[in-house]
């Protein structure tokens, strides 16, 4: 004990106190640094990508591109919807950029690989378009925040009106991957739930172009709705595919999973009249014409809901470091969890305590070609969806949440 | 005794100091693929079979060692040494199938067995399909050293990297590598003199598959991350390329190939032509093709020879 100095011991303590104090406030870096990872130019480049970068931008120029009186930056890349391009990507800039939080996050697989690294690293994960629960619910951080929608949100407005409608049998025509899996349990709960009864799934591979056999099956399998839980083209391909074969003149078909790029694509004749549930759309009212209009001055097309879902959270993102003092991931979470995001897209909203940002959503209908007034009026926004109701109440499977 | 070349020396220096100057992680991934496709060159470039299903290999190393890992809370070590036994193994049941052929015929065969391997892993419940295996812990090493650091990984990584180098140069400088390159040179002079070749080209492949499993489990300890690109047969094409690049049939050509390969699509994809690494990959796959058939290692090779010999 001799050995050690008064004023050493003394010195030693300020640093440890000026090094958590550090820590504890200010912005790291120098710099808030926000990644968009999604896929830019695959099956999912219309419904985020460029767009979602587009947004990001717009939210940090409509802050005032500083914080705190730091910089905002933000860095870009494409994760080619696969997860182990992505993790590394999330990796390098977690480790070497100095990146605070990471948004875009398509492909659920690849936002399942990115979350464990940025709950590794205690950093914010802000996820705009991905589908899967499981983000907070098995998968849960407390580093997640998942805005927009998710497949629970995707059921409950969609199936459970139609089953309560009196559409009782259901047949599923499902992608044979994990997400498509997550949207037909969640729906098969619903149709069961409500009293009615799943007669048969057929599972079709990610990108099948040929769905003839599947929608014959769902022909012979005398049911009232066949619900496609697809995206993408997978959507496209199988809607026009039941169209070809009459399916749509005898029952029903639900799309669970549409953005409005994949609406537009279609030709109205196919498409007209099917319901469907969004998170966002651009012609709701004043508040989201304005936004909208401004997005497609930069982009070139109408906003999907994820990449107004990107402007919203990235908002809400930079608001809470300003009350907060600082980019530390838990303390920002913490004000984005305390304070109500409200903006054009955000209704009604708040962001639960496991990641889950509540909002309301729409039922909608896909206009027919006779009701369209131009090229970017699809949707006739039938009803709104109180956010409770979509998402319903928080489940006990997220063990950090529990823990508290 | 310990036989070491002046080539071998740089190598291991640059790989002691290589994590100070550049991202470890990067590094590591260079050292796994440059692992796989020296495995994939022990049978291209030294026995001359053109194996088109190596991703089966790397891939069957990652998932089993994944699974062990997450699932029965195995140790790094023990994960890493089953998933190449598995890889081993399927390699030998591969292979048995495989060397009954030859040319075009065992290349698609290789596929062919390796899309099996794909199909499996895509529908089998643990590999979670498109999802692949996520949040893999990189656990604690013989349990004291913590992999957590990555530093203490990128040790481990260099370390399994150097096994499987000295094991591919003994393989080659043996006799048996005598014979297999025998057997690549003239096949029935091989066998009038009496080896049985089909076992030489089988024992070839066991090593070659299980050293490619061997990089597939250690990349899924650095990247904590088991997915399906790993066993998609765009991962069989991927390691022709690092091989080819880098000079099919040197030493040290796969290590080149495989880094330049990798340091090009983490240069492609971060920039503005990311959505023209394959268009931009395949030019260069065709220039290195038609241009300099030898690769950046053979080609060194042949000028250093002509000038300073």
């Amino acid at each position: 004990m001799k050995s050690i100095k008064p004023q050493m011991l003394a010195s030693a303590i300020g640093a440890a106190i000026s090094i958590s104090a550090a820590n504890a406030a200010g912005i790291s870096g120098d710099t808030v640094k926000i990644g968009v990872l999604a896929d830019m130019g695959g099956v999912y480049a219309d419904i985020c990508g460029a767009g979602c970068v587009t947004a990001v931008e717009m939210a940090v120029e409509d802050f005032g591109g500083s914080v705190l009186g730091k910089p905002i930056e933000i860095v870009s890349a494409d994760d080619q919807n696969k997860a182990d391009v992505g993790a590394a990507i999330a990796r390098k800039w977690l480790d070497t950029e100095d990146v605070d939080a990471i948004t875009g996050l398509v492909a659920s697989s690849v936002t399942g690989a990115v979350t464990e690294i940025t709950k590794e690293k205690g950093k914010l994960a802000l996820i705009s378009t991905s589908a899967s629960h499981a983000f907070t619910t098995k998968a849960c951080s407390p580093y997640n925040a998942h805005w927009t929608y998710n497949v629970v949100a995707l059921a409950n407005g969609t199936v459970k009106p139609m089953v309560q409608s009196g559409k009782k049998k259901w047949f599923f025509i499902t992608a044979d991957y994990a997400f498509g899996h997550a949207l037909e349990g969640v729906a098969s709960k619903v149709v069961a739930e409500n009293g009615g009864e799943v007669v048969g799934t057929a599972r079709a591979p990610l990108g099948t172009t040929d769905f003839s056999s599947f929608v014959l099956q769902a022909q012979s399998s005398g049911a009232d709705v066949v619900a496609l839980a697809n995206a993408g083209s997978d959507f496209v391909n199988s809607l026009q595919s039941a169209v070809e074969f009459g399916l749509t003149e005898t029952t029903d078909v639900a799309g669970l999973l549409v953005f409005t790029p994949n609406a537009q694509a279609l030709d109205p004749e196919v498409a007209g009249g099917m319901r469907l549930t969004t998170g966002f759309y651009w012609d709701l009212d004043d508040q989201t014409r304005a936004w909208s209009k401004r997005f497609k001055e930069r982009h070139g097309s109408i906003p999907a809901m994820g990449q107004a879902g990107a402007y919203s959270m990235t908002t809400h993102y930079l608001n809470a470091i300003k009350e907060a003092g600082t980019d530390e991931a838990e303390a920002v979470m913490a004000v984005m969890k305390q304070n109500k995001p409200n903006d054009f897209f955000a209704r009604n909203a708040y962001l639960r305590a496991d990641g889950r940002m509540v909002h309301d959503m729409y039922q909608v209908r896909i206009k027919n070609g006779s009701e369209r007034s131009n090229p970017d009026d699809i949707f006739e926004v039938e009803k709104v969806i109180p956010g409770e109701e979509a998402f319903g109440p928080m489940l006990d499977q997220c063990n950090f949440v529990a823990s508290k | 005794m310990l036989n070491i070349s002046k080539s071998t020396l740089i190598l291991v220096v640059l790989g002691l100091i290589a994590p100070y100057v550049l991202y470890p992680v990067f590094v590591m991934k260079i050292l796994c693929f440059g692992l796989f496709a020296m495995a994939f060159n022990l049978l291209l470039g030294y026995v001359g079979l053109l194996s088109f299903g190596h991703a089966a290999f790397l891939g069957t190393g990652g998932y089993v060692t994944g699974y062990l890992v997450m699932e029965t809370g195995l140790s790094p070590e023990l994960g890493i040494l089953f998933g190449t036994i598995a890889a081993g193994l399927l390699g030998a049941v591969f292979g048995k199938l495989a060397v009954k052929r030859e040319g075009i015929y065992f290349a698609m065969v290789t596929l062919a067995l390796a899309q099996l391997a794909f199909f499996f892993f895509l529908q089998a419940p643990f590999t979670g399909g498109e999802d692949g295996m996520q949040g893999i812990p990189r656990g604690t090493l013989f349990g004291f050293i913590d992999l957590n650091d990555s530093l203490n990984m990128y040790y481990t990584v260099l370390a399994v990297f150097l096994f499987g180098f000295w094991l591919i140069k003994r393989t080659i400088h043996s006799p048996f590598g005598q014979v297999l390159k025998a057997i690549r040179e003239n096949e029935p002079r091989a066998l009038s003199l009496g080896y049985n070749v089909n076992d030489y080209k089988w024992v070839a492949f066991i090593i070659s598959a299980s050293l490619a499993g061997l990089a597939g489990s250690t990349k899924t300890l650095v990247f904590q991350l088991a997915s399906l690109t790993d066993a998609h047969w765009h991962m069989s094409g991927e390691v022709v390329l690092m091989t080819l690049l880098g000079g099919m049939g040197t030493l040290f050509g796969p290590l080149v190939g495989a880094a330049s390969v990798v340091t090009i699509q983490n240069y492609l994809s971060g920039g503005e032509l990311g959505n023209y690494i394959h268009i931009i990959m395949g030019v260069i796959f065709v220039v290195c093709v038609l241009a300099f058939r030898s690769g950046i290692v053979g080609e060194f090779q042949k000028f250093m020879k002509k000038n300073f010999n």
